[in-house]
């Protein structure tokens, strides 16, 4: 039943999260430009802090300090609106990702999610598929043809590649045998890890997710030589920065997602003995998908519009469903 | 009922009704559209305290996020945003004000005419509204409704591919010849 120790466990619970996330963010900034600027035989950043660590909280002094400017013709409500609703969904997704092992603290049994419930993989299609909003209201009320079309692009993409992905992540579920990321994580420690068990899934889920979150080579909402910035053109200030942090918390939503369906999550060598090394592990998977995600940004040129609705439409949305009969199939006979 | 869930259920009626109401007055599509999602979203927070947590993130992914975002989407580009102030269809909120009227009678001739057998509410378990019984109880005992809703949806997609389709200019023997 609720008690009052329950209520507070959870509200710390989700304090860790998203300030972990917001943390996360800041330093996930810092760590693309260093990594950009090895890539491209640069130094990056390093004058503020050791190794230019002090560099995120400087732009968050600025981020605050900065003129907030909203355009006259543009639809004010919305507007100051449409940061808030990007942000929220990106900040919430995690809520049902397994950390670790249950631990003994202060004399109770802590478990390490925020909740287990019996539908989390429909709960993290639910929460992708209205992260959309926030985007496409802010190129809507910006009244600004370039921020309009950037929103347009964002909504057509994100909408094409959420199937793709929704069916990417029915795979695991179909072989874990349920849609809670607990069970497919301990699933997982049983068998092989899923990247393994279903190879085209793990393809699929990989391409289509950096295709919903804007990533490169598919940051076609963004695309700076046609559309000046996107859908935040017109956005300055905290309320710019708002963007770019739900830009980037929606990365390592994804990666820490795709590390707990495909990566085994939590699992990994005397996790058994030493639960407090359940949390490390899906760190350092995490900040391994991270690594790529930027590898990739550096190497790869933006692909160009049509060419991404049709990778969408035609090749990964017919893939992913052949996958989920193909799996189903398997499931079905073997078990 | 504890007087906790009363107070609950009602503020949610309250949101899911206001911005039925909102969604139906406001004068700009966008706006419109916004009301509506607030509505799925709270339909599908009464979905949550009923105990159906499977259905209300249906909910909001397939009305919240699938339809609603698409509707946006054209509503943004088109740039119909503004509603014009007459009535496109003659007569249609005469027509709306009957069918919601008879819709009125029926509800309320029903919970006249119900069974009156009110038995105690029966004890729903987590594992009732489970995506797995959900499932079993799709293919088993509903199979027929489900097959003629998937039958349905496919025409409807088929539909949707064959309507957009760019007419392809007919070139016959005979229209070159008349040229």
């Amino acid at each position: 039943m609720i008690d009052t120790g329950m209520v507070i466990e959870w509200i710390i619970k989700s304090l860790v999260l998203i300030l972990g996330l917001t943390g996360g963010f800041a330093y996930l900034t810092w760590l693309e430009r260093r990594l950009l600027a090895r890539f491209q035989s640069r130094i990056g950043p390093n004058r503020a802090g050791p190794f230019g660590l002090g560099v995120p909280i400087a732009d968050a002094v600025k981020a605050f300090l900065k003129e907030e400017l909203i355009p006259h013709y543009a639809d004010k409500v919305i507007f100051v609106l449409a940061p808030v609703i990007t942000v929220v969904p990106a900040l919430t997704v995690l809520a049902v990702i397994p950390w670790g092992e249950p631990l003994q603290m202060f004399g109770r049994q802590v478990s390490l999610y925020i909740s287990d419930v019996n539908v989390g993989i429909v709960y993290i299609m639910a929460i992708t598929s209205i992260s959309v909003y926030g985007i496409t209201l802010a190129g809507w009320s910006s009244n600004n043809k370039y921020a309009l079309l950037g929103g347009l692009r964002a909504t057509a993409q994100m909408i094409s590649y959420e199937l793709a992905l929704g069916l990417s992540m029915v795979g695991p579920a179909l072989v874990a045998g349920s849609l809670s990321l607990v069970d497919i994580v301990h699933a997982q420690q049983n068998t092989l890890w899923y990247a393994i068990l279903q190879p085209a899934a793990f393809i699929l889920f990989f391409i289509s997710s950096t295709a919903e979150i804007n990533r490169a080579p598919f940051d076609m909402p963004e695309a700076e030589q046609e559309l000046t910035a996107g859908y935040h053109t017109e956005y300055s200030g905290m309320k710019f920065a708002l963007f770019f942090m739900a830009e980037y918390i929606k990365m390592i939503a994804v990666s820490v997602i795709g590390s707990t369906l495909f990566l085994g999550g939590f699992d990994g060598p005397f996790v058994g003995q030493f639960p407090w090394l359940g949390p490390l592990y899906l760190i350092i998977k995490t900040v391994i998908w991270l690594m790529v995600l930027i590898w990739l940004r550096a190497t790869w040129p933006r692909i160009r519009y049509d060419r991404l609705m049709s990778l969408g439409w035609k090749i990964l949305f017919p893939f992913a469903l052949l996958n989920v009969m193909v799996t189903a199939f398997v499931v079905a006979l073997v078990g | 009922m504890p007087v906790i869930q009363i107070v609950f259920f009602s503020l949610l009626a309250i949101v899911a009704i206001s911005t039925a109401i909102a969604m139906l007055l406001s004068r700009n599509a966008i706006y419109s559209a916004l009301f509506l999602v607030l509505n799925f979203a709270t339909v599908a927070v009464l979905y949550l305290t009923l105990g159906a947590p499977f259905i209300a993130v249906t909910q909001v992914t397939v009305y919240a996020g699938a339809i609603m975002v698409l509707f946006l989407f054209v509503i943004s580009l088109l740039g119909a945003e503004k509603l014009p102030g007459y009535e496109p269809l003659k007569g249609h909120r005469v027509m709306a004000l009957l069918l919601a009227l008879v819709f009125v009678v029926e509800l309320v001739l029903f919970v006249v005419y119900r069974n009156q057998m009110v038995g105690p509410m029966p004890v729903v378990t987590p594992e009732f509204a489970s995506p797995k019984n959900i499932g079993v109880t799709l293919f088993t005992q509903y199979l027929l409704p489900f097959e003629v809703v998937a039958i349905i949806l496919l025409s409807a997609t088929i539909g949707a591919i064959v309507l957009t389709k760019p007419d392809k200019k007919r070139v016959t023997p005979f229209a070159q010849e008349k040229e």
